[in-house]
């Protein structure tokens, strides 16, 4: 950083940038102290005057308010206000989640697409992203929510879709598996998840017939799929579906979806695709055009020159904004409110804060939870940037 | 060509023979490069995949693009002064878009509930700012710094005056509680927009200060503002002023909502005019300090120019961003364009199966508009911006 206004002999103090710069950060720093004081002083005033509690004593009050969709136990009786936190934060994490997965493959496709050679795929995939990134998300959510899922046929009428899923406009329902023992299902899938994981990472070393990428893919998922089902065979096939059958008054059985999630996670996914679509857009067209001849002229096959020369640079590109884009589309899963998923901010900074009429530390509480998610992130960012960022010499 | 067929010796001293011993059959050359049939092939057919794409995409035209012309145009209604026109009846079984719905309530969706005598003081508003505009946006208009003058400073004070009412003038007070539609969702970007440029800059210019206790503070803000979504930051000006405020102040609805706009863009912008401020070379300061110019006149001569407008594309599209974002007043119960338009598609006066999806659909148009300009706008100024390293 330039210092060219640099303390010079024979200036007097006050004209000395170097005493100049001390007393505008005491003068900004006073009068910013006098601003909260006085900001405090009116605020607890006005707290005395309207006798509204304050500190976070409520956390442990019933809450008696019911929720649609709770992961974990919750009853309306006894839980207290901080469980109603936890489940509308897991509602959270479980559309981001899941949203962050779909955006990814969907903003991929697309983005890859914009890039195609073949001019209805490349036209299609750009009307997309500029349609999408320019019509509000509150928008494509209300439209989502309001017009597609509320306009969808009664329950009785149901769509039928493959696979024994049924949609209307009640939710989703998708065919619930009962396992005879749940522990195990899971320690299998771990197992499972460890060996394939194991298996690539030695095959990676080979430069053999074990290294090529198709081996490798085939290999680990006869891991992934052939294994289980194997002893699922040999076990008995211990595994039932709970198929959603249309009732009399409702649909019954299967494992039922929220229409507000569907159409939050539809809206989140299809927003977010169009944004992931220019990163790797731009991410692939950062990658000179004279990599790609280069390693064609030294024999790579194009599926060759595309994983070992081309993704591997653009990675370095767009790894940093993805981040920002998964992070964007957590923060964006606050506009569930419009739709009434129970989302951490419809729960908490909605009805928590009304009912308790505490809301300064309510939204507070929610910030910091958002503010932690953007937190973990960037170290995660700083960790990837450090071991991968291009070194130059 | 000739084949190479000579055998190498390697330093070790074993032979090293070529691959190919004799020269690879020419290739025929291809039937067209140029040409209607040239492109067919090159961008529609060039390979099995892609031939397969073709077709599927065009099957998904075929299927898709009918039954939309159908509900926006054919099976349309066009007329009518209630929701009866817009039912299935025997004669029309299949009913498409609601036109007549947007009609009859684009008053509302455009002044929201401002006084129908007093709507002229909005439709100036209206004229004064695409003047002003048109002046920034036209990058060879004349006297453009009068244009920037204009903007920040008479622009907002003027409209301020129009819109709420000034007594001295004889303009009668509008409770902003009246105010709703397209006109608040202009003057929220407005005001976003306004007071975005100025407090980046200056948030910006304290991230990079040397003085710590500035940097610390600005960094602070900027990093704690882009964490949260906005939507928070609103509910956070719509509790948090009032309490911290005297009641003799007490900020109205609007205003609060305001308040929380102008702090989330301004964060947003200051990142992306610290960008721009990276983007000039050290010897820029070098050169300015060299002449003599003080750190302002460097500042307002040298590095805002240059940095300013290397980020007019970045800066043009946060102002996308803002005006989609400007929806989320919804949530403070400020009638917005949007809202106005969640509130007309709930009115028993027109509620039909189709009313939601027209209004949604209306909505979305206008919105696209205004963005998609703006993004053009962008993608023209990057051109132009380019153009020197182009040649």
């Amino acid at each position: 950083m330039a210092r060219p206004w640099e303390s010079a002999p024979g200036v007097p103090f006050y004209r000395d940038p170097k005493y100049r710069g001390i007393a505008l950060q005491i003068g900004l720093c006073a009068a910013l102290g006098y601003l909260a004081y006085a900001a405090i002083q009116t605020a607890s005033e006005n707290l005395a005057r309207s006798h509204v509690a304050s500190g976070f004593g409520f956390w442990n009050v019933v809450a008696g308010f019911d929720i649609s969709q709770t992961l974990i136990a919750y009853s309306p009786q006894s839980s207290t206000y901080g469980r109603a936190f936890w489940v509308g934060l897991l509602n959270t994490l479980v559309v981001a989640g899941l949203g962050i997965v779909f955006a990814t493959i969907l903003g991929f496709t697309i983005g890859i697409a914009r890039l195609s050679k073949n001019f209805l795929v490349e036209r299609l995939a750009t009307c997309y992203v500029e349609l999408i990134r320019n019509v509000p998300l509150l928008l494509q959510l209300l439209f989502w929510y309001n017009a597609v899922l509320k306009a969808l046929p009664e329950f009785a009428a149901s769509f039928a879709l493959p696979g024994g899923v049924l949609l209307n406009n009640r939710g989703l329902f998708l065919p619930r598996p009962l396992f005879s023992d749940g522990t195990y299902i899971l320690v299998m899938l771990a197992a499972v998840i460890l060996l394939a994981a194991f298996f690539n990472k030695i095959a990676g070393r080979s430069a053999g017939f074990w290294g090529t990428i198709a081996v490798r893919a085939v290999f680990t998922l006869l891991i992934v799929v052939a294994l289980p089902a194997a002893f699922f065979i040999l076990a008995g096939a211990p595994v039932e579906f709970d198929y959603p059958q249309v009732g009399r008054f409702n649909v019954r059985g299967g494992l039922e979806v929220l229409p507000e999630f569907v159409a939050l996670l539809v809206g989140l996914v299809v927003y977010t695709a169009a944004f992931i679509a220019e990163v790797v857009r731009a991410g692939l067209r950062s990658v000179s055009r004279g990599q790609t001849d280069a390693a064609l002229a030294l024999g790579l096959t194009r599926l060759q020159t595309l994983r070992l020369i081309v993704i591997p640079q653009a990675m370095r590109v767009i790894i940093p904004p993805l981040t920002n884009q998964y992070l964007n589309l957590t923060k964006n899963s606050s506009l569930a409110v419009a739709i009434g998923y129970p989302d951490l901010v419809q729960i908490f900074t909605g009805t928590v804060a009304n009912q308790t009429n505490q809301p300064v530390e309510v939204v507070v509480i929610t910030m910091l939870v958002y503010l932690s998610f953007s937190l973990i992130t960037s170290l995660v960012m700083n960790f990837y940037n450090a071991r991968y960022a291009l070194v130059e010499r | 060509m000739d084949a190479p067929t000579v055998v190498a010796p390697t330093m070790k001293g074993t032979a090293l023979a070529y691959v190919r011993t004799a020269p690879a059959a020419a290739i025929s050359p291809p039937t067209a490069t140029v040409g209607v049939l040239a492109w067919f092939r090159e961008r529609l057919f060039s390979s099995i995949g892609s031939t397969l794409m073709t077709i599927v995409i065009v099957l998904l035209l075929i299927w898709s693009v009918p039954s939309l012309i159908d509900f926006l145009i054919v099976n349309a209604t066009w007329t009518g002064s209630d929701r009866e026109a817009c039912l299935p009846s025997q004669v029309r079984p299949e009913v498409g878009a609601c036109w007549p719905f947007i009609g009859d309530r684009l008053a509302y969706i455009t002044y929201g509930s401002y006084p129908i005598a007093l709507r002229w003081r909005v439709d100036t508003f209206f004229a004064m700012l695409t003047f002003g505009t048109a002046w920034l946006l036209w990058l060879d208009a004349p006297r453009r710094d009068i244009g920037a003058i204009y903007f920040f400073v008479v622009l907002p004070v003027a409209s301020f005056m129009l819109l709420h009412g000034f007594a001295p003038l004889g303009l009668a007070i509008v409770d902003t509680a009246l105010w709703g539609g397209m006109m608040v969702t202009i003057v929220v970007a407005a005001v976003g927009i306004v007071t975005s440029l100025p407090v980046g800059i200056v948030l910006a210019l304290g991230r990079r200060s040397e003085m710590p206790a500035v940097r610390l503070l600005c960094t602070l803000f900027i990093e704690i503002v882009r964490g949260v979504p906005l939507i928070t930051v609103l509910f956070m000006a719509s509790v948090m002023l009032p309490l911290f405020l005297p009641d003799t102040w007490s900020p109205d609805k609007l205003m609060r909502a305001l308040v929380g706009v102008a702090l989330f863009s301004s964060a947003y912008m200051a990142e992306v005019v610290r960008a721009g401020l990276q983007s000039i070379p050290k010897g820029q300061y070098d050169a300015a300090h060299a002449l003599g110019l003080s750190y302002l006149q460097t500042l307002r001569l040298i590095i805002l120019p240059q940095a300013l407008t290397v980020t007019i594309p970045n800066i043009v599209n946060s102002y996308i961003a803002l005006f989609k974002d400007t929806t989320l007043v919804f949530f403070v119960g400020i009638f917005d364009f949007l809202k106005t338009i969640e509130a007309a598609r709930a009115d028993p006066k027109w509620a039909t199966s189709v009313t939601s999806a027209t209004g949604y659909i209306f909505a979305a148009l206008v919105y696209f508009v205004f963005c998609y300009a703006m993004s053009r706008y962008a993608n023209r100024i990057e051109k132009r911006l380019a153009a020197g390293e182009n040649r």
